[in-house]
């Protein structure tokens, strides 16, 4: 069948490159992992490995820098205006934007990935009426959307979560509907759907996996952005909301001390920051062991 | 370019600027009573039931919906609860900062993008190549509040060369548009390498070599104009982010344009103001659309005749 052909090997690529042979595999690639790798770990330990409660206060140990400047090893990074220790409330952090950010992709991607099957499989109307919704949404600057949505209703975490969770439908379902359409025109889908197959079946077992790889490279593209989105909308105050933290909430915050305690703010901002770049340059390596050609297909992609 | 293509794009500019006053009608009232909303909570019963009379509030939805639509094109679209001025006025009033924002960073972003964008391109799989993608990739990971910061922290408090917010000199203009340009420069720079090097291996170049033609000739006249094209597409696509990303610029350096006026009504819940942003926004948006699908069919004579031909969708 068409899809072992081309689906197998390139992931046989892939694992080869990531498991097999690790001298070939680039420097910077191999950091990137390590830092996602960290950030994967101090996200799901957080609760086990900070050394306080992320809203434990001590008035008395307030603004304290951090060990490198003079501080002491109580508090490695120091103290915010609150006295509350800068590490465990980074570790606290990057668990909430993670999780948001993960939650976030994956109801874009399942949500967006749906409907572009539906729109392929019904065509006609229903297919006329989801392109433009997602010719909408693609005109109008989502950040713009989402802070309309929450000046209109207000901020809640669902809420802030279920935006989050819309940001990048509109590219899934337009990449899907192409794939499946082009997928469905191709022998095998037609050979399985003459056999009696159920449609859903033919999509789940046998298009889904050869689209998925391209599914793939998609959210590589879409989670660094989810990031940024959520960021983005914490540190200007319209976010994730004290007591809880965030990434962008912690820099945003820490904006009112940078002539003071810039301590508190900045690891945040390059926690942000390293994971942002750590999965783009992952992302570029990846797309260029899948599809090796892949600067044709932007092109591609970008032309009408 | 003919008549049927271009009055398609205008039909579906006409119906994504219809979605957005539909989405910001449907939203407001789904949110609850405006008037409610929009005005302070101390303001007495009289007042607010003449604002339900003046907005209509009291009609049905489709009456409501005409009437609003009615009040778009008349431009009266509510008053703004902080200082009880127009709120087209008050936002109206930001915009020449934000053009002058935009327009400055629009220039930094390609004149230094497209030249990177080349110069990776001619110098494939170089060190020159990597050093300039290297960068660019940085660039574009770079969450630009963040390097608002850094530039905040080195230049205005380390430094003290450059204010750290406000507006009115050209000093107070160089850290956002620097932030604004180094986020955008990236992406611009990686399209531009991209399609330079489909266009660079194209028969029609070594047909142009051989001719002998010269080699900036080659690069500016027959590579770049058909590099542009996917180029210009993707700015058109990078605009909205970019209206996204000016939002928290502007914040971050306290400059009085629409984006900070934008997040500050969000924060206060002034609908009325917010209302008029969203749809400003919109309506730029279709507007950049419009512009990049018409310069496109300009570049590229093949576009308008297969859309006209109904055979891209």
């Amino acid at each position: 069948m068409t899809m072992v052909a081309t689906a197998a090997p390139r992931m046989a690529r892939l694992r080869g490159a990531l498991f097999g042979r690790w001298s070939k595999t680039p420097l910077a690639v191999g950091l990137c992992l390590a830092w996602l790798g960290l950030i994967a770990f101090v996200a799901i330990f957080a609760d086990v490995i900070a050394p306080y409660g992320f809203a434990e206060q001590s008035l008395l140990d307030r603004l304290k820098p951090p060990v490198f400047l003079g501080g002491t090893w109580d508090h490695v990074l120091g103290t915010d205006g609150l006295g509350r220790d800068v590490l465990s409330r980074l570790f606290f952090a990057i668990q909430t934007s993670l999780v948001i950010a993960l939650v976030g992709t994956l109801i874009g991607a399942v949500v967006g990935t749906l409907i572009g099957f539906v729109a392929a499989h019904f065509r006609g109307l229903v297919d006329d009426i989801v392109m433009v919704f997602v010719d909408f949404q693609a005109s109008v600057p989502f950040f713009i959307v989402a802070l309309a949505i929450l000046a209109f209703f207000g901020n809640s975490f669902e809420l802030f979560l279920a935006i989050v969770g819309l940001y990048g439908w509109e590219t899934y379902a337009r990449l899907t509907r192409g794939l499946v359409l082009s997928a469905n025109a191709k022998g095998y889908a037609g050979a399985i759907r003459t056999l009696g197959v159920h449609p859903a079946r033919i999509y789940v077992r046998h298009v889904l996996p050869n689209i998925l790889s391209i599914l793939v490279v998609q959210v590589t593209l879409n989670f660094p952005e989810i990031i940024l989105l959520e960021t983005s909308l914490s540190f200007l105050g319209l976010g994730v909301q004290p007591p809880d933290t965030s990434l962008g909430l912690t820099l945003g915050a820490g904006r009112n001390y940078l002539a003071t305690a810039w301590w508190i703010g900045i690891p945040a901002g390059c926690a942000i920051f390293l994971t942002t770049l750590s999965i783009s340059i992952l992302g570029d390596w990846i797309r260029d062991l899948l599809d090796p050609s892949h600067a044709t297909e932007e092109n591609a992609a970008a032309h009408p | 370019m003919n008549a049927g293509f271009v009055l398609t794009k205008l039909l579906r500019c006409a119906a994504t600027l219809f979605l957005a006053l539909t989405f910001v009608f449907v939203v407001l009232r789904l949110s609850g009573d405006p008037v409610e909303r929009m005005l302070p909570d101390d303001t007495p019963p009289e007042v607010q039931e003449r604002y339900r009379e003046m907005w209509g509030l009291d009609r049905s939805l489709p009456e409501q919906f005409v009437g609003y639509l009615r009040s778009v094109v008349t431009g009266d679209l509510g008053f703004s609860f902080r200082d009880g001025r127009e709120a087209t006025e008050v936002v109206m009033e930001r915009v020449p900062a934000t053009l002058t924002l935009a327009s400055l960073a629009l220039a930094l972003m390609l004149g230094v993008g497209i030249p990177a964008g080349i110069f990776a391109a001619l110098n494939k799989d170089t060190w020159l190549d990597r050093v300039t993608m290297g960068a660019t990739v940085l660039g574009y990971s770079v969450p630009n509040f963040f390097l608002g910061i850094l530039l905040i922290m080195l230049f205005s408090m380390t430094l003290r060369w450059l204010p750290s917010s406000g507006s009115g000199s050209w000093q107070h203009l160089v850290m956002p548009v620097v932030t604004y340009g180094t986020a955008y420069a990236g992406t611009v720079a990686r399209f531009t390498r991209s399609s330079m090097l489909e266009v660079l291996g194209q028969p029609f170049m070594r047909t142009a070599w051989a001719k002998g033609v010269r080699w900036r000739a080659r690069v500016l006249g027959h590579a770049l104009p058909n590099a542009a094209i996917p180029l210009v597409t993707v700015m058109g696509i990078r605009i909205g982010a970019m209206i996204g990303g000016a939002t928290v610029i502007e914040t971050v350096f306290g400059y009085p344009g629409v984006g900070s006026l934008l997040v500050n009504s969000v924060a206060q819940r002034d609908l009325a103001v917010v209302q008029v942003i969203v749809l400003l926004i919109a309506f730029t948006m279709v507007i950049v659309n419009l512009c990049v699908d018409l310069a496109y069919t300009l570049l590229d004579p093949r576009v308008a005749a297969l859309e006209a031909r109904g055979g891209a969708k």
